[in-house]
Order: C-alpha cells, then structure tokens, then sequence
C-alpha cells in the first residue's frame, strides 16, 4: 500500500512538472524539481558553481552555433530539395581556424579552473582538525584536538527502507551523529578508511574526498552559513554504499563551543569501567544498540544474515557454543584461506559494547544460553 | 544463420563456387575460417550480450522506479551494475566493433580474408566460455563481482569466487582482443589491393587500425591488473594493501591506463562506420580525409597522458591535477576537428536520409552533448562535485550508447544489404531509429539533473528529491530496451524476406564493398583490384 502511495505521489508532481513546463516553459517548470547544483555555502563550492555555469553556457553558445550549421544543411542541402552536391573536400585555411579557436577557448576555460585547484589544494592554516575514517558502513569522526570521536550512523528506521512505513523528509540522508563544525572556521579534514575505499562528498561544501585504507588524505572547508548539511559515500564500498550518508552540522561559535562542552562531559559520564559486572537484562538493552549499529547490516536484525555471504546468527554454532570462540571471533574477524572476509575485526568497539553485544546475539532470536559475557572477560581477552 | 549466403548464391558470375565448399550446419561455424563467417558470429554475439546486459540494466532502472528496495537485494543490485558495465564494454561494444572489422575490412582494402584465418576463428570462440564464465558468476556462492567494473581493491579483495570467474573472463578476452588486433593490423598493413596506399584507405580501416594498436598496448595492462588482483586474494601478495606496503590507489593508475584508451578503443571504430556513412548520403567526399586521420591518431597519443582524469578524487598533488585536467581538455581539439569535419561532408551537399544517414546524425547530435559534458568532468574543480555521480553515468551513456551502439545500428543497416543480399524494410528501421533516439534521452538526459543535484552512481536506492527523475530515467530505459527488439524484428525480416539489393544499394557508396555482387560472395577479390 505504502508503495502504491508513494508512486502516486511521484507521479503527480511529475505531472505537475510537466503541465507547468508546457504552460509555464522551462525555467517555472526546473523550479519543482531538482535539476543543479546544490546552494553553495563555501567559498569553494561557489567557485565551483560559477565554474559550471560559465563552461555550461560556453557549450550551450558553441552547441547551438554547430548544429545551427548542421540542421541549415539538413534542410536547404537535401537531395528532396534539389540540391546538388559540390565536390570539395578541403580547405586548409578552414581546418586551421577550427583547430585554432577551440585550443584558444579551452585557455579561457583553464584559467580560472586552475585558480580553484590551487584554492582546493591549501589546506594550510586551518582552525582545527577532524579526523574522518569510513568503515562500512559508517563514519567515524575524531575530533583531535578536543579528544573525543564518535560513529556516524545512518538513522533511517529499515521499516522505511523496505516500504513498510512512510518516508521521512530526510530519508537516507540522517544520521544519529552527525559532524558539528563552527561557521566561518577552516576546517581541515583528515581522511582516512578502515576497510576499503569510501569517499566523503558533502556537495553544499564542495569537498569530495577519497578515504584510502592505509593512506590518510587531507582537504578543508569552510562553512559561511548555519545549518544542516547533508551528503553521502560516493565510492562503492559494498553492499551498503548507498546507506552511509554524511550529515554536517554548521553551528555558530558559541553554540559550538557549548556543543563541545557537552560533548566532554557526555564522554566522561560515559566511561565504563571495565570491571563493572552488569547484569543480564542491562547487557541486553545495551547490546541490541550496538547490534543495531554495527551488526545488523549484514547479520540483520533478525539474526538470519543473508547467507552464503553473511551467516545466520540465529542458530549459530559460534554463537551457541563456547564463549572464548566467539569472543575470539569478534575481536579478531574472521580469515578464510588467509585473506580477511567481510567478518572484520571489531576491537575498536568498547570492551563494554563487545560484551553487550555478545550477550545479546547469544541470548536473542533462537539463541538463548542464558548466560552474560562480561567486560572484565573481553579485556582478558584482547591481552 | 540459413540466409548466410553459401554456395548457392554464388551464381552471381563471379565463378566462385567452387572455393565455396565448408561443412554445413553447426560445424561450419565451429570450423570456419572465412572472415564473413566470423564477422557474422562477432555481431550475432555482441548481439546476444547486448541483450544479457540490457535485461541487467532494466533490472537496475526497475529497481530505481521509486525510491526503498523493491524489486533486488543491495548486493544483487551491484553484482547488476558490474556485469551491465562488464558485459556491455567486453561483450557487446567491442566484439561489436570487431564483427564490422572483420566483415568489412577485406571487402574494403580489397583483400580475399583475414591474414591469419585460423586465428580468427580462435580469437572468436575464446569468447563464448568468457561469457558463460561472467554469466554463470552470478550462480557461485557468494554472487557474481559486485565492485563495479573498474575493479577496485580493497572491495574486489573481500568478494567471493564470483570475482575470479571474473577475473579470469576478463583474461580470456583480453587475450581474444589482442589476437583480433594483431589480425587487423596485419591484415591492413598487408593485405591490401595494388593502388590502395594507406592514406586512400577508407577511413574505417583507418580508425581500427588505430584502435587496433590501442589494443595491442592496453590490454596487458589490464591483464597484469587483473592478475595482481588474483594474487593479491589468493596467494598472499600485497600489491594494493598498504598494510604489507602495497598501495590501493596503485590499482587505480594501472587500470585506468588501461581504461581510458580502452574509451576510444570502444568509440574510434564507430567514429569509422560514421566517417563511411555520412559521405555516402551527402553524395560528396569525406571532408579533410588527412586531417581526420591526424585527429584520430592525435587522439590515440592523448588517450594514454589523460588517465588520472578518472581520479580526481583520490587526492593527486596539485601538479598532478594541473596536467591531467590540461591534457584532458586537449582532446577536445581534435575531437571538434573531426565534428567540424563531418559537418563539411554534409555542407553543400546532396542529403538523404535513410537510416544509416538518421542514425549518423543523431550520433553526431548526441555524440556532441557526450563530448561536452566530458570537457565539463575535465575541469578538476567541476569533477569534485560531479565525479561518481549520475553526470557522469550520463556522460559516458552519450558516448558508448549515443555513440558507439547508435553508430552500430547505423552500420548495420548500411552493409546489411551486402551482408545477406537483401534490403531491410525502411520504414521499420527509420521507426527504430525515432523510438531510439527518443527514449535514449528520456533516460539519460535527466541523469545529468540528478548528478548535479547529488544522486551518488551505484546506489540501490535514494532520497526522495531524486524520485522524479528517476522515474522518468527508469521510463525511458524500458522503451529503450523494448524498441530494441524491434531492431531484432528488422534485421531478422532483412534476412528473411527482405527484397533483393543491388551490388551498389547506396547511390553515394564509392568504397570497394560496394563493387562485388550483393550478397558478398563466400570467397571476394581471390584475384586484387586495381586501385587508381
């Protein structure tokens, strides 16, 4: 039903779109729909933008011209006409000139595109540093010199996804972390990956990026608008590629100053004490929150994977069976024939969240050994 | 295959019958040597993969009607869009191209085959198994390559054995490509009738000649890639791990010199099938002959200093950035020449418009679009934004489908008449060409919007702003698609029933094809032309 909803929906303002092009000619008609690029709020976005439209409208004069010849020819060269056709097939002086001017226009092209690039390039003199690390599929956003991080995960509730319930305004395009940046800063960007390769593209800002594991990359930007600015991964990375967006948050100073405070204090509260012994029913509420942000991707949120390439928790014999295997398993991924699989290593995870989530995959679904995993055992193990 | 002309047509007083003894039925196409034979195999292939891939791309355009998961998995949807681009670029373009080559370069050089037959025919029945190696990928454990065409690592690192079937297709073509090339280029430089100096040939034998060393020098390189790629998941090496001191990024530089000039491999031998048609039905002499042969070699040197254009984003130092985008922008100049040039062919001159000549100009129409939204990736600031978006989805559909497969149909229906003797029915195929041509820009035109607005490629499923053009994209795929049996119905009617055609069916053809009976004998030109 929902989907039947939805087309309806789409298909009237495309009906819409095309009655108001007919009635209203282009411009009216591009204004419903989106058609270019998104409002730059950087310096570089705008050059960007500008760029584009001055190279868009050098085509479209060159364009028309040619195939202004073109279809002139079409209609007062043709045979049914009673046009003869002449012989010739050269003319030096013409070739030259049409070799000529092109070469002279690309020169007015590269000029003010060469001064972008050198603009792009200096990422010299930043106000601060953020490192950001993609996995699959997340991000991961460090703030180096504050001395905190946090995951980025996409927050679009899987009902909307698969068409059981209505689509938020923001779908796909929200995240529960998002990247909090002070305007008018120049904020310089680390940018790395843990698995493979992602890129991180947030158009309003002009910045795409390669994140390369094993190699850092940097770039910068420097937001002069407060708001909500939203992209994704733009490098297929995978089975959830188109599920990992980037939303950034442009606060003024002092919001962002405020927003850091909370941030330290929400990190020192948060710190669990690793010898803490939990009991069953809180290591369960905790680890369903973590299955569901790192886990449930692949291994779904009904434990039933989507074999062959990502195995059922549910009914699992690593999961059932004794916990140093599966406690190993976490910790340290899982090779075949000496290479990894998509089954990494999750050692970056808290040994408090890798206990909870143990505790949950062992007592949900079919699976219900009863017992708990406490941290105290997963920080035995990483030794 | 029964309307192939064999014995009995030889009665056209050329006295070839008695050359024209092959086994009949299947081992005569499992056995042949005769180039016209295995140019039919060639295009009767790229055909039947032209059809594999589009059913792989309606499965995407279905999927991308509205945006949740409707109609695929996300993983099954990429295993789509590596197999679309795999087997449209391996199965259908290039074979594609190498089926025309093989049928029309003897009749056009004036020479009685290929030089080296037996190899012909083992250059085309590599490709079947590579085929059914990709296709059968899709049924292993773990589904078929699902990274994309371009392969990259780490992810190709992670597949399943769905990846080497891959990896080994792509070495069985490569290796069916090379010895195609070294055919053509032997044949060309070899095999031509008396009088035929190079710079008389006609220029679809130049465009493949080019294209052909093109090949020669690329497709190692894509070999090697594909090899360290095995070792690399298999046997231990660390050629794209940083964390045994290989590099990621590494991959990318080696297949990208491979798959730029892999561009023009794809689009110069349709640059040569249109340079043949427009002259035709202008009645009028190719404009600038010398000077398209520069440009296409012109753009053969440039096609190897260009490749990081594909890598804008991988953060090449500044240097770097400045002479890819330089270089890249170059190629404008002459590709304009060779635009302007056909533009002067049809200036002036005495202009019909059958359906080879529509399908020319919508080539040159589209082609031009494709050629303008490359300059606009060429600029680096631009290509920050648009770089793996649905622009450049768009942008390269304009050159391979606009392009290559619209200068395909073209040729198709120029030497069909010489191919089976028989004349297509016009009406149908000029209705091809209009239902082709306007579904084609139903579906790629609005990608351009949904790139620039920020709609990632290889995306199951999207935001709701990207909703409207998607449905209008996934609209036009599907008239694409079905207009293309119509096509099917065309050319099977032409072979069928078509009425019979003239040696010289095209009152502006002056090339040598069009000097021996219609339908080409089994054996032509055993004894050279003169040329003057």
């Amino acid at each position: 039903m929902v989907r039947i909803k939805t087309g309806n929906r789409a298909g009237r303002r495309l009906l819409q779109a095309m009655v108001a092009a007919v009635l209203l000619g282009p411009g009216a008609a591009m204004a419903a729909l989106e058609w270019n690029l998104q409002s730059p709020v950087t310096p570089i976005a705008q050059q960007i933008d500008d760029l584009h439209t001055f190279i868009f409208w050098i085509c479209v004069v060159i364009f028309v011209a040619v195939f202004g010849v073109m279809f002139y020819s079409i209609f007062r060269h043709r045979k049914s006409v009673g046009h003869e056709a002449h012989q010739f097939h050269e003319n030096t002086t013409v070739e030259i000139i049409w070799t000529v001017i092109p070469f002279l226009i690309l020169l007015f092209m590269a000029f003010p595109a060469t001064k972008t690039i050198l603009a792009m390039k200096d990422t010299s003199a930043p106000a601060m540093t953020v490192k950001v690390t993609g996995y699959q599929w997340k991000w991961n956003y460090d703030y180096l010199q504050e001395g905190f991080g946090f995951y980025s995960n996409l927050a679009t509730p899987t009902a909307q996804i698969e068409n059981r319930a209505p689509k938020g305004e923001h779908y796909l395009l929200e995240v529960d972390n998002p990247l909090v940046v002070p305007v008018d800063s120049k904020i310089r960007l680390l940018i790395t990956a843990g698995d493979v390769i992602h890129a991180w593209w947030v158009p309003a800002f002009g910045v795409k990026q390669d994140a390369i594991p094993g190699f850092v990359r940097d770039t910068w930007f420097k937001a002069e608008k407060v708001g909500t600015y939203r992209g994704q991964c733009a490098e297929l990375c995978g089975k959830e590629h188109g599920y990992m967006p980037i939303v950034v948050e442009v606060k003024s100073k002092d919001d962002y100053a405020k927003w850091v405070e909370a941030q330290k204090a929400k990190v020192a509260a948060a710190g669990d004490d690793p010898n803490k012994v939990w009991d069953l029913k809180d290591l369960l509420a905790r680890g369903e929150k973590v299955y569901a942000g790192n886990c449930a991707a692949c291994h779904q949120a009904t434990g039933k994977g989507v074999p062959p390439a990502f195995p059922a928790l549910d009914g699992s014999k690593v999961v059932t069976g004794p916990k140093a295997v599966q406690i190993k398993t976490v910790l340290n991924g899982v090779e075949r024939d000496g290479k990894p699989t998509a089954m990494v290593s999750w050692k970056q995870l808290s040994d408090t969240d890798i206990a909870a989530v143990i505790t949950y995959t062992r007592n949900s679904w079919g699976n219900q050994t009863g017992g708990t995993v406490q941290p105290s055992e997963i920080k035995v193990a990483r030794q | 295959m029964s309307s192939i002309p064999h014995d009995h047509v030889a009665g056209h007083g050329e006295g070839h019958e008695e050359h024209a003894h092959h086994p009949a039925g299947i081992m005569r196409w499992i056995t042949t040597t005769n180039h016209k034979d295995i140019g039919t195999l060639y295009l009767w292939f790229s055909f039947t993969m032209f059809i594999v891939g589009g059913v792989m791309a309606l499965t995407i355009r279905a999927e991308l009607f509205q945006p949740g998961l409707q109609v695929v998995h996300p993983e099954f949807f990429n295993s789509m869009t590596t197999l679309h681009g795999l087997i449209m670029v391996f199965g259908a373009l290039m074979p594609g191209a190498v089926g025309f080559a093989n049928w029309m370069i003897p009749l056009q050089i004036g020479a009685p085959d290929m030089a080296f037959a037996r190899m012909n025919n083992w250059s085309f029945w590599l490709l079947p198994p590579a085929a059914i190696l990709l296709v059968t990928s899709l049924f292993v454990p773990g589904g078929a390559a699902a990274a994309g065409w371009t392969l990259y690592p780490p992810l190709t690192i992670q597949a399943g054995m769905g990846m080497d079937l891959t990896i080994f297709a792509i070495h069985i073509m490569g290796a069916s490509s090379i010895m195609g090339s070294i055919n053509i280029i032997t044949t060309i430089l070899n095999l031509r009738a008396p009088g035929m100096t190079l710079m008389k040939m006609p220029l679809f034998c130049w465009t493949w000649l080019i294209t052909a060393y093109l090949l020669v020098a690329v497709m190692p390189v894509l070999a090697g890639a594909v090899t360290m790629l095995l070792t690399d998941r298999h046997f231990g090496t660390t050629f794209f791990n940083a964390a045994g001191g290989g590099d990621p990024v590494l991959f990318q530089h080696v297949f990208w010199f491979f798959g730029h000039p892999e561009v023009y491999i794809i689009i110069m031998p349709a640059f040569g099938i249109i340079s043949e048609i427009i002259p035709t039905f202008s009645r009028k002499p190719l404009f600038g002959y010398a000077s398209m042969v520069y440009a296409v070699a012109g753009i053969a040197v440039l096609s190897f200093l260009v490749w990081a254009h594909h890598m804008f984003t991988t953060g090449l130092p500044t240097a770097g950035l400045l002479f890819y985008m330089y270089a890249t922008m170059l190629i404008a100049v002459p590709t304009g020449v060779k635009v302007f040039n056909w533009l002067a062919t049809m200036w002036k001159g005495s202009l019909t418009f059958e359906a080879p000549m529509l399908f020319a100009i919508g080539f040159l129409f589209l082609f031009t679009i494709g050629g303008f939204t490359g300059l606009v990736c060429a600029i680096q600031p631009i290509d920050v934004q648009i770089q793996d978006t649905y622009y450049v989805v768009a942008h390269f559909h304009y050159v391979m489908v606009a392009g290559t497969l619209f200068a395909f149909f073209g040729g198709t229906y120029y030497w069909l008449p010489k191919w089976c003797g028989r004349m297509y029915d016009e009406k149908l195929a000029e209705i091809h060409f209009w239902l082709s041509f306007v579904f084609f820009n139903i579906t790629f035109f609005p990608m351009h919007f949904l790139g620039l607005a920020g709609m990632p490629r290889r995306i199951p499923d999207y935001a709701q702003q990207f909703a409207d053009w998607n449905m209008v994209a996934s609209i036009g795929a599907f008239g694409f698609g079905f207009t293309q049996l119509l096509f099917f119905y065309t050319v099977v009617k032409c072979i069928r029933s078509g009425p019979s055609a003239p040696a010289r069916p095209w009152e502006g053809g002056t090339t040598l094809e069009w000097t021996v009976p219609s339908p080409a004998p089994y054996h032509t030109f055993e004894t050279p032309p003169i040329v003057k």
